[in-house]
């Protein structure tokens, strides 16, 4: 990577500001697509934790989703619904924390429903810290089970920090995947109790500046033969948002670009956390049937037809050097998460 | 005789009305002070909340903000009231809104009666502490500081440049002797009076007003002219990170708290509820009469700067991806990088295995896949045998493995049929130990029953790649521990660089090697050698040998005979 003289950075800089720009403007537009269903929002207090996602069919792991984000701390969740058959809008509607919008346009030409979400941020996110999540991702952090996340906010605006940086972990079962059992509420970490322990990748981005990760169960198991397309790993949810901030692909980059610093570079650790990725429950294998025609999730759909044929076969994931997980500690002397100082 | 609290507030006024009200009840008078900012609303309602205990007062209020004079002056109001107000109080212990008392009060009160002349003040001079923060210690009496850190940054900077470039140089008035220290203290009704009645008061506060964190240093460097008798430590258990910022404890330090045996500690996390409950209403375990240390529990903050400024050696992930030349260590332990050996000898990576009780893989960077030992397909942290995997980031491959196995020492396989993105990393990578035979990958070509055509094409490639990869060996930037030799030289006197080696590496085997490997059968290698001569490919990284032998220090006819050194 060559390093970018003054003149080269400014114009990189100016030409990133626009992009935002295009984003932002992108979600002001997308916004028409958005029909609220239920609007709490008045309830908002300053200074609340808001959680923000897009779902389609999760009414199996919205109950913990919700309530393990709600243990942590998050006061409001602003969901946008999109075309879901089961009965995930009954079951938002009914949470008394949920305001609920719905769209049945197309997920993949809303860029995997950042569009939606960026309008929905800058409307009601300005000034709060915001999670912004899939409900197949279960934020954690060091100390988590004794520090909500006012606690780790408050730390880390003390430290000046406005992101905080977390890798996806993906979470298996042993044993093939549609074999398991699990009930809507329960833990899914009883059953999605394995992970991949040491095999990231991890490269810096030129122009955005964030740490581009891969590896884990999907690049070992599916990718190993063309590791550029594994997926990327690395998602920075927590912000404190200003209405101008855009998320550039997914959570994993953001812009402005210092957002993305999240990561030190003089040797020393940051403090950062995990997403649990609840990705491999046994509904996995019908939804891959579905994903696969739908082809919504990437924008290369077809170089990805392997990958759901893979997980169609319904595979064991499960290798002899599968990681058990216990719990945040052990991740943390993983190198996996980092407390940096906050001890 | 009792002790005084001062408490200074700013936010959480709910918890500061609890600690309050806990002072309270074991008898101490009180003397509040609330930041100016605070609304009145606020204000009035903790006022309110609190007009039914005895003996508290609250004082004018000061703007405070922090680095600022306001702390002090806050300070000293409180102060000018509780020793006018409450004639029986003999030590004034400052505190803030965010402390905590850790043991009884009784405990305190008893503790500090033993004690009545004792001022407990941390103080020192600005050339002994090792905590100052932002490059200015003894500046920060020398110079003047009209604005704000943290509201003016830009203008502060700029101020403390332009007063260097002139050269600027404040006068420390009567030769007094600046000394820094914890804000928080305990000082005696004599010495506390002394400070505020002292007839050039107004001309250390002039001076005080413009210092940088006049709080850590007025009363710290005042003390020192009227103290009878001064401990230079806090009574309040305060801990700051690196960056100055103070720790803030949370529920899950509650024994952490407790070992300390501090008397009082801050900042705690005003929603620790867990921590409020066990200090605020457990009274009373059995009297404990111990010495505060907060000495057993510093080891633990040391832990988090060194995390946090150094990070784990060889740890590449989310929050820590260092820049080239601040990683501290490429990698977390070190290892050993055999070129050649494994062609050299037979079944040589199962004798390295047994010798050194290390694990020893193939060769990690094969074309074909890692050929990781034992031949899993998988190794710890689901580290995958993957060639396209492993070389689609090499260093992340090598670094992983090496993070994977900490605890036990890695041997690999290496040789110019591998992946050579590899080899800089190597190279510059401390914990490397590299042991190469030059042209050793002559032999497997030696034994090979392939066209010679092939061969000889071979033998070249091979033989330019390890010519380069030497070159980076031998390059000013390689920091690993190499040795070279050439198959020459090695195959003659082979034990005694395997006997280095192997000491190196550092396990038993003190009286010299039990068991040797068995070399190939180096029997016409040099004819073979010239055979490749005669078609045009000059090979020369294996040494001289000759060709009527087979390899110097090998008999041909007999068959190899180990030795043992020493």
């Amino acid at each position: 990577m060559a390093r970018l003289t003054g003149a080269r950075r400014a114009a990189e800089a100016y030409r990133l500001r626009w992009k935002r720009r295009h984003l932002l403007f992108r979600a002001l537009r997308k916004r028409r697509q958005l029909r609220c269903v239920i609007d709490r929002t008045a309830e908002i207090a300053p200074g609340d934790i808001l959680g923000f996602a897009t779902v389609r069919n999760e009414a199996v792991r919205l109950p913990h989703f919700l309530a393990h984000h709600r243990g942590l701390g998050v006061r409001h969740f602003l969901i946008v619904e999109n075309n879901s058959t089961d009965d995930t809008q009954a079951y938002l509607v009914d949470q008394p924390d949920v305001s609920l919008w719905t769209t049945p346009a197309s997920y993949k030409l809303s860029r995997f429903g950042v569009d939606w979400l960026t309008w929905l941020l800058a409307r009601y996110g300005n000034g709060h810290w915001c999670l912004t999540l899939d409900a197949d991702e279960i934020l954690i952090y060091p100390h988590h089970d004794t520090r909500p996340l006012p606690a780790l906010v408050d730390w880390l605006e003390r430290h000046g920090r406005r992101s905080f940086g977390t890798l996806m972990l993906d979470m298996y079962p042993k044993g093939p995947l549609q074999d398991q059992r699990y009930r809507p509420g329960e833990d899914p970490f009883d059953v999605l109790c394995w992970f991949d322990g040491g095999n990231y990748m991890i490269r810096k981005k030129p122009d955005l500046e964030n740490l581009w990760i891969q590896g884990g169960v999907r690049a070992r198991r599916f990718f190993a033969d063309r590791p550029r397309r594994a997926p990327t790993m690395g998602k920075t949810p927590l912000v404190k948002w200003h209405w101008r901030y855009a998320y550039v692909s997914s959570t994993h980059s953001l812009l402005p670009r210092h957002l993305n610093h999240t990561y030190d570079e003089s040797g020393g650790e940051a403090l950062s956390g995990i997403l649990l990725h609840t990705k491999f429950l046994p509904t996995i294998v019908d939804k891959s049937v579905e994903e696969k025609r739908r082809r919504e999730h990437f924008a290369n759909s077809a170089l990805y037809e392997g990958y759901y044929d893979a997980l169609i076969g319904n595979p064991d994931l499960w290798c002899v050097h599968s990681t058990r997980f216990t719990g945040w500690r052990q991740l943390e002397a993983m190198g996996l998460m980092s407390k940096g100082n906050w001890i | 005789m009792s002790v005084g609290i001062i408490m200074l507030v700013h936010t959480a006024f709910g918890r500061a009305e609890q600690v309050a009200r806990h002072w309270s009840a074991a008898g101490c008078p009180l003397v509040i002070h609330a930041d100016k900012n605070v609304p009145a609303k606020t204000y009035d309602a903790f006022v309110r909340a609190l007009s039914d205990l005895p003996d508290i007062r609250f004082c004018e209020r000061h703007r405070c903000e922090w680095g600022t004079w306001g702390l002090v002056a806050a300070t000293q109001s409180a102060a000018q009231m509780m020793l006018d107000e409450f004639p029986q109080v003999r030590h004034v212990y400052l505190a803030s809104g965010s402390c905590l008392p850790l043991r009884p009060v009784q405990e305190l009160i008893d503790y500090l009666a033993a004690r009545p002349q004792t001022d407990f003040i941390e103080s020192a001079t600005t050339a002994e502490v090792p905590w100052t923060i932002g490059g200015l210690d003894q500046e920060r009496f020398t110079l003047r500081f009209p604005f704000s850190w943290r509201k003016q940054r830009f203008l502060f900077d700029k101020y403390v440049q332009l007063q260097r470039a002139v050269g600027f140089k404040r006068r420390i008035p009567n030769g007094i002797v600046p000394h820094m220290g914890s804000q928080w203290w305990c000082l005696t009704r004599a010495t506390l009076s002394a400070i505020l009645e002292d007839p050039d008061r107004e001309v250390y506060d002039r001076y005080f007003r413009r210092v940088w964190i006049p709080d850590e240093s007025y009363f710290q460097t005042l003390v020192r002219l009227y103290s009878q008798q001064i401990e230079s430590r806090s009574l309040t258990l305060s801990k700051f990170d690196y960056q100055g910022k103070p720790h803030i404890f949370y529920d899950d330090h509650l024994q952490l708290l407790r070992r300390s045996d501090c008397f009082v500690a801050r900042k705690i996390w005003p929603f620790a509820d867990r921590l409020y409950r066990a200090f605020l209403t457990e009274q009373g375990e059995a009297m404990k009469r111990t010495e505060p240390n907060p000495g057993k529990i510093d080891r633990i903050f040391a832990k988090a700067v060194e995390r946090r400024t150094r990070g784990r050696p060889g740890l590449y992930m989310q929050s820590r991806f260092p820049v080239e030349g601040r990683e501290n260590g490429l990698t977390s332990a070190q290892y050993s990088v055999f070129e050649g050996f494994s062609e050299l000898f037979e079944n040589f990576e199962d004798w390295l295995a047994r010798t050194t009780e290390t694990r020893v893989h193939g060769h990690l960077f094969a074309p074909e896949r890692a050929e990781f030992a034992g031949g899993q397909p998988v190794i710890n942290g689901a580290l995958s045998d993957s060639a396209a995997l492993r070389d689609y980031n090499p260093r992340a491959f090598l670094a992983n493995l090496i993070w994977n196995t900490r605890g036990e020492r890695q041997c690999f396989q290496f040789g110019p049929r591998d992946n050579q993105a590899i080899e800089w990393d190597i190279a510059k990578d401390p914990n490397a130990q590299i042991s190469v035979i030059t042209g050793a990958w002559a032999v497997p070509l030696f034994k090979s029953t392939k066209d010679f055509i092939e061969i000889r094409r071979e033998a070249a490639r091979l033989q330019q790649i390890e010519s380069q990869h030497l070159n980076v060996l031998r390059s000013q930037w390689a920091k690993a521990r190499i040795r070279i030799w050439s198959l020459a030289d090695f195959t003659e006197a082979p034990m005694e660089p395997l006997q280095t080696i192997i000491d190196e590496i550092g396990h038993q085997e003190r009286r010299g090697l039990a068991q040797v490997p068995r070399m190939v059968d180096l029997t016409g290698f040099g004819q073979f050698l010239q055979a490749l001569k005669n078609q045009g490919m000059h090979p020369y990284l294996m040494g001289d040998f000759p060709v009527s032998t087979g390899g110097i220090g090998q008999p041909s006819t007999a068959p190899p005979k180990p030795y043992l050194v020493r």
